[in-house]
């Protein structure tokens, strides 16, 4: 099959083997961030419906994010990223008002104490997330006066690649494709074997940290599923159920990329250039995601990888490569042995 | 709103995307400010020099809608030449009483009206026992009486006494500049808010404005909701769609607690409790509530508490025994929240009852309220969990402090698990006055039960202890109607029949049993009954509308009637008479939303009309008309004694007839623009374990020099009961924090990440540190403002998955004259790096402060501020 692996692919389900009466139209998340009002009731509404438990009472001190990163036990993940910049049109009332550095320069000496290894003001945290880009800041150098600000947040989770490093390198076949393209890991079949969680791009799947027989699949890799039970009964998932801004779409993909374009381009006509698409490009190095995002500036301020590739692009290759690879020395030994007589 | 409400806020969002603008003020960058187009931070406390500033602009510029302002609005109505100014009085306004620290408010009357008692809400009773009352929460639904509707108008607005020409002189000094100056608001930034607020309203544009109870809870918090009134209604922006000054609740249905109340001063429907001694016979209390002789529908206030009565105790209530007045308790004095804990710090009190309210961590003056409960004989707690205020007797930070020792308490606690709100059938009424029904999804757990079950058979059982007594004080309760059918194996009353109750039945006539169809239908001679007038409609027809839950977008009609039910008689948006012009037109198609149909000779429209409906906008009432009838067809605020809507206030308020500015009670700045420094007729309590600092104006100040407030996270869910208990909110805030700016960071040594104490004379707690760009300090002249933010929803205890020092252990009590709420939205602290002393130590922390600052019971509790020349 073409483009199995890698590039674009119309449909990655019918890719796996579904057909005939279970076909199902690819389903996804669009996020868009620019109605993001940080509230995390997605996070909450996919562990309570999810089963995934409480993961540590950690403050993180970054911004308002306590939550640290997706992972086994956090399937929904709102970042919080403070900026000295501008948002599109908005007046932050900050820039100009005030006198002294900026928090990144304080926020710095904490970092910096971090890494020293002095942690006699840092409190009991043993983590200083900052989770945002801490150089080049206007204001930092004079210490005069504010600069601008905005205040941007993400509600991220997994991107349900069309190429699916994690998938592609699962030995028992837990991790799979289901009909309606979603990529699901099945937690009674999975081992624990951890291959999958180098394999994704974007950091997301992860193994549950936990004590052994006390922590519900502890050691087994866990992520997003799309509420793959939902969807079964022709429910939306957890998280969009309960977004109260419509921040988080769930829907046909083709859809979604069509109401997404639609959202960029009227943003453009407001007055912010910087909104853009990411995930949503079936030309991209994992094929489109089925879960993309409306950002308001470069991957890299929400944390994201500016251009993902699924892992295992190379595979085919290699395996020809190690295959001509054993064919020549197949040949050689032949002719060695061969010689030889 | 999107950090405490976001679920309503997502309305905001939806009117983003239709092009709406979102300016947010706010000491703080929250989530709000992160989708807004505008944010202003302000200084907590400033923000009647800011809306004043916005007045100011307006009448500066004539930017008012001067049809809408003529004729739908006091402006032309001329006020009594008695009445003295805070420009005459360097911070006062006529009437002030240095002994009492009230205002006699006869000279703030109309012309023509002086004498008339002295124009209080209830005429006849005297200022001090209004303000102990909270009589102003009587106004929940109307502006204050007056004995005679006949002004003197000059609809010129020329007139030196007319409304609009002492607004203006009032308002003059409130420039751009004074606002930078107060307020800390840069002024071009002020002049931005002016253009965007004034260019969107008018005939084709209305703005909105939203506030939270943060606003409500300062010494002079129900003028801030007036100064706003004031800006809506000089725009033109009240009973027009899209316009309203919209309170956000703390909780669901708190709306619903103000109209069937849980205030110690009203009756279901605004109606006030009785007074000992003012109110003895039921002539007296219903003179107190209208004045024969006013205009508008509270002259049927007899028939709403005819009605009433009757719905208390049926048949029992009669002509002869005035329906039962004699049975209904009276008031003498102030029996309010934090009155009572003072009583049972003086052991005045015995029994507590709370339900789903943690004063341990959620009010202020904590140490109070947790003292204030060891004093208790029995305290009966009903929540969701085994809240602070449950556990204060083994876990109180008092106890680590030495202060208290759980073996010395004597108090008998009652832990009673309560049920949830989808384990019990009823009602919440949202901030629209919209009513809306909850069927009971699953059975309460183990032995958690709703208030109505508790309450229900409490009352039977109280009446089968006192079944047969004699005594005259238990007649009211065994003569009550307590006989609401039960269900189930715990015998679970319905809800049902209780908001059947609440709407009303006729009792007597062919139509006897049937349901109301609304208050109209209620008769002062015991022939109906009603628990509450203002709800009477909501079973119309014998449907329960509550429950109506047909979407919008099935209905045909975007203001979408058949979703709920909003008091009164289902009308969405209050006083829609002033949507339409004074002929009856609407302002603009844009705007349209009731409008008088000339064919049909009545009021037709999207919303139910809120006037009466075959009335012509041409009507004019011949001269003493009263009621109803005495409203002319352009007299669109229907509850008010003259029809109108009160830029200016002749009565009713304690404070002033119109907002001025007044530094909070705990302040680090001068108030620039009077003498006066704070609002001189706040409420204080000189108590030695409730000191305050000392005023800009005295020594010691400089102690405490920051400004701190307080507010919600939206993780959480204000004293923590419902969220700190839950691992997956926990989670997600799990420690408490100060928010802190880096200037101030740098200028107290403060870590992020790290620990910080901030101390007030009350108590000193520690916070982990946040340091953010989204708090800025303020520039007021030379003088630099730090403000600390402190979200309160920690507490000290054992239970929960998450505790903490509490935020509101740090306030001490000085109340509003109008409502008696805490001003606990902006004071003074220091803040110093570390932890804080614990055990003793901390007390001799907190007094090395008190010391140094020269703390005593009279320090910042002068309400007259002396003359400059007067000072020390």
């Amino acid at each position: 099959m073409s483009n199995s692996f890698f590039g674009p692919l119309p449909d990655p389900a019918a890719d796996a083997g579904w057909g005939g009466e279970d076909r199902q139209p690819r389903k996804g998340f669009f996020t868009d961030t620019s109605i993001c009002i940080g509230c995390k009731a997605c996070e909450v509404a996919c562990k309570e419906w999810n089963a995934v438990p409480a993961d540590g009472m950690n403050f993180l001190g970054s911004s308002y994010d306590n939550s640290g990163a997706l992972g086994a036990s956090t399937w929904r993940h709102v970042k919080f990223i403070e900026q000295p910049k501008t948002l599109g049109t908005q007046d932050a009332g900050i820039a100009g008002t005030a006198v002294g550095p900026p928090a990144s320069d304080v926020l710095n000496r904490a970092a910096d104490s971090a890494l020293t290894g002095d942690r006699s003001s840092l409190g009991t945290s043993n983590t200083v997330d900052l989770g945002m880009p801490l150089t080049t800041l206007p204001g930092q150098a004079d210490g005069a006066q504010r600069t601008e600000f905005r205040w941007l947040m993400e509600s991220d989770v997994c991107k349900h690649c069309t190429h699916a490093g994690c998938l592609d390198v699962c030995p028992t076949g837990s991790l799979f494709r289901t009909e309606f393209g979603t990529v699901v890991v099945q937690d009674d079949i999975c081992n624990g074997c951890g291959y999958c969680v180098p394999a994704c791009p974007f950091g997301v799947i992860d193994r549950r940290v936990g004590e052994k027989g006390v922590t519900k699949n502890e050691g087994i890799a866990q992520k997003c599923t799309l509420c793959y039970d939902r969807l079964g009964e022709g429910l939306t998932p957890a998280c969009a159920q309960a977004c109260p801004t419509q921040s988080i779409q769930f829907g046909d993909l083709d859809e979604l990329r069509e109401r997404a374009a639609a959202r960029v381009e009227a943003l453009h006509e407001r007055g912010v250039p910087e909104a853009r698409l990411y995930g949503e490009d079936p030309h991209d190095g994992v094929g489109g995601t089925g879960a993309f995002f409306l950002l308001l500036d470069e991957p890299e301020v929400y944390g994201l990888p500016p251009d993902p590739i699924v892992t295992t692009r190379d595979l085919p290759r290699m395996w020809r490569t190690a295959g001509l690879a054993a064919l020549a020395m197949l040949a050689g030994a032949v002719a060695a042995f061969g010689t030889g007589r | 709103m999107a950090e405490c409400h976001p679920v309503g806020f997502q309305w905001v969002m939806e009117a983003k995307l239709r092009g709406a603008k979102v300016i947010h003020i706010d000491p703080r960058f929250t989530r709000t400010s992160a989708m807004a187009d505008m944010h202003v931070p302000l200084r907590a406390g400033s923000d009647i020099a800011f809306l004043g500033g916005i007045i100011n602009y307006i009448l500066e510029h004539e930017k008012y809608f001067r049809d809408y302002v003529v004729s739908y609005t006091n402006a032309a109505t001329v006020i009594s030449e008695q009445f003295q100014d805070t420009d005459d009085l360097d911070g006062l306004f006529s009437g002030y009483d240095p002994e009492t620290a009230t205002y006699d408010t006869s000279t703030w009357t109309y012309a023509g009206h002086e004498g008339e008692g002295h124009g209080s809400v209830d005429g006849g009773e005297h200022e001090v026992s209004e303000r102990d009352r909270g009589a102003g929460h009587e106004l929940g639904n109307r502006g204050a009486n007056l004995a005679d509707p006949l002004v003197q108008r000059d609809e010129t607005l020329q007139h030196p006494r007319c409304v609009l020409q002492v607004l203006k002189r009032h308002y003059a000094r409130y420039t751009p500049q004074l606002v930078e100056e107060v307020c800390g608001v840069s002024e071009a930034q002020f002049l931005q808010v002016c253009e965007d607020v004034t260019a969107n309203s008018g005939r084709d544009r209305t703005t909105a404005w939203v506030y939270s109870v943060g606003w409500t809870q300062h010494t002079v918090g129900t003028q801030y909701i007036r100064g706003a009134a004031i800006i809506q209604l000089l725009l033109g922006n009240m009973g027009r769609p899209g316009g309203g000054i919209l309170a956000l609740r703390g909780h669901a249905s708190i709306q619903g607690s103000t109209d069937i109340p849980t205030l110690f001063n009203l009756l279901p429907g605004y109606l006030p409790m009785p007074k000992a001694g003012i109110h003895d016979s039921f002539q007296d209390y219903l003179g107190a509530i209208s004045s024969p002789g006013q205009k508008g529908f509270w002259t049927k206030a007899d028939t709403y508490v005819t009605s009433f009565f009757k719905a208390w105790w049926g048949e029992a209530a009669t002509a002869e025994n005035d329906w039962g007045f004699e049975w209904m308790p009276r008031i003498n004095g102030d029996h309010g929240t934090y009155q009572t804990v003072m009583d049972m710090l003086d052991d005045k009190v015995e029994g507590y009852f709370l339900l789903g309210q943690n004063p341990a961590v959620g009010s202020a003056q904590g140490r109070m309220q947790r003292l204030g409960m060891s004093h208790l004989k029995w305290l009966v707690v009903r929540d969701l969990n085994m809240i602070e205020s449950a556990s204060f007797w083994k876990d109180a930070p008092e106890i680590a402090t030495g202060e208290l020792s759980t073996e010395d308490i004597e108090t008998e606690v009652f832990f009673f698990p309560a049920a949830s709100h989808v384990e019990k059938e009823g009602t919440f009424t949202q901030t629209q006055r919209m009513l809306q029904w909850r069927h009971k999804a699953v059975e309460p757990p183990g032995d958690a039960r709703s208030e109505l079950h508790f309450f229900f058979h409490l009352g039977r059982m109280l009446r089968e202890r006192l079944a047969g007594s004699a005594l005259e004080r238990d007649q009211g309760l065994l003569h009550l109607t307590w006989d609401y059918p039960t269900s189930g194996p715990h015998e679970d009353p319905s809800g049902d029949a209780v908001l059947r109750e609440i709407n009303g039945y006729h009792l007597t006539g062919d139509k006897a049993g049937q349901l109301l169809d609304g208050f109209a239908d209620m008769k002062a001679d015991g022939s109906t009954s009603g628990g509450c007038w203002i709800y009477s409609g909501v079973y119309a027809g014998g449907v329960n509308r509550a429950a109506n839950r047909v979407p919008w977008t099935e209905q045909g009609s975007w203001i979408a009637p058949d979703w709920g039910w909003a008091w009164p008689m289902n009308r969405r948006v209050l006083y829609n008479r002033a949507s339409a012009d004074p002929d009856g037109r609407p302002w603009s198609e844009r705007k349209a939303l009731v409008w008088w149909d000339e064919d049909a000779g009545r009021w037709t429209g999207h919303d139910v009309p809120d006037f009466p409906l075959t009335k012509a906008p041409s009507y004019r009432p011949q001269e003493g008309t009263s009621g109803p009838e005495g409203l002319a067809g352009d007299d669109p605020f229907i509850m008010q004694a003259d029809g109108k809507g009160w830029l200016y206030a002749p009565a009713g308020l304690a404070d002033g007839p119109m907002p001025a500015h007044y530094e909070p009670h705990e302040s680090p700045v001068r108030n620039p623009l009077y003498n006066q420094q704070a609002n001189p007729t706040r409420k204080v309590y000189r108590r030695k374990d409730n000191p305050s600092h000392p005023s800009v104006l005295e020594q010691g100040h400089q102690v405490f020099p920051y400004v701190f407030t307080t507010y919600r996270l939206t993780e959480h869910h204000t004293a923590g009961g419902m969220s700190r208990w839950l691992p997956n909110l926990s989670e997600l805030q799990p420690e408490f924090f100060c928010e802190v700016s880096p200037e101030l960071a740098r200028e107290r040594d403060l870590q992020h990440l790290g620990y910080a104490t901030i101390v007030t004379a009350r108590t000193a707690i520690e916070a982990r540190v946040l340091v953010t760009d989204r708090v800025v300090p303020l520039r007021l002249g030379d003088q630099v403002v730090h403000q600390i933010g402190l979200p309160y929803h920690w507490g000290v205890g054992g239970d929960a998955v998450v505790s903490g020092d509490s935020a509101n252990d740090l306030f001490e009590l000085s109340l509003d004259p109008n409502v008696l709420i805490q001003e606990c939205k902006a004071a003074t602290c220091d803040i110093v790096p570390g932890r804080r002393p614990t055990g003793p130590a901390l007390l001799r922390f907190v007094e090395d402060y008190t010391t140094r600052a020269g703390i005593t019971i009279e320090t910042g509790n002068t309400l007259l501020t002396p003359p400059p020349e007067g000072r020390p």
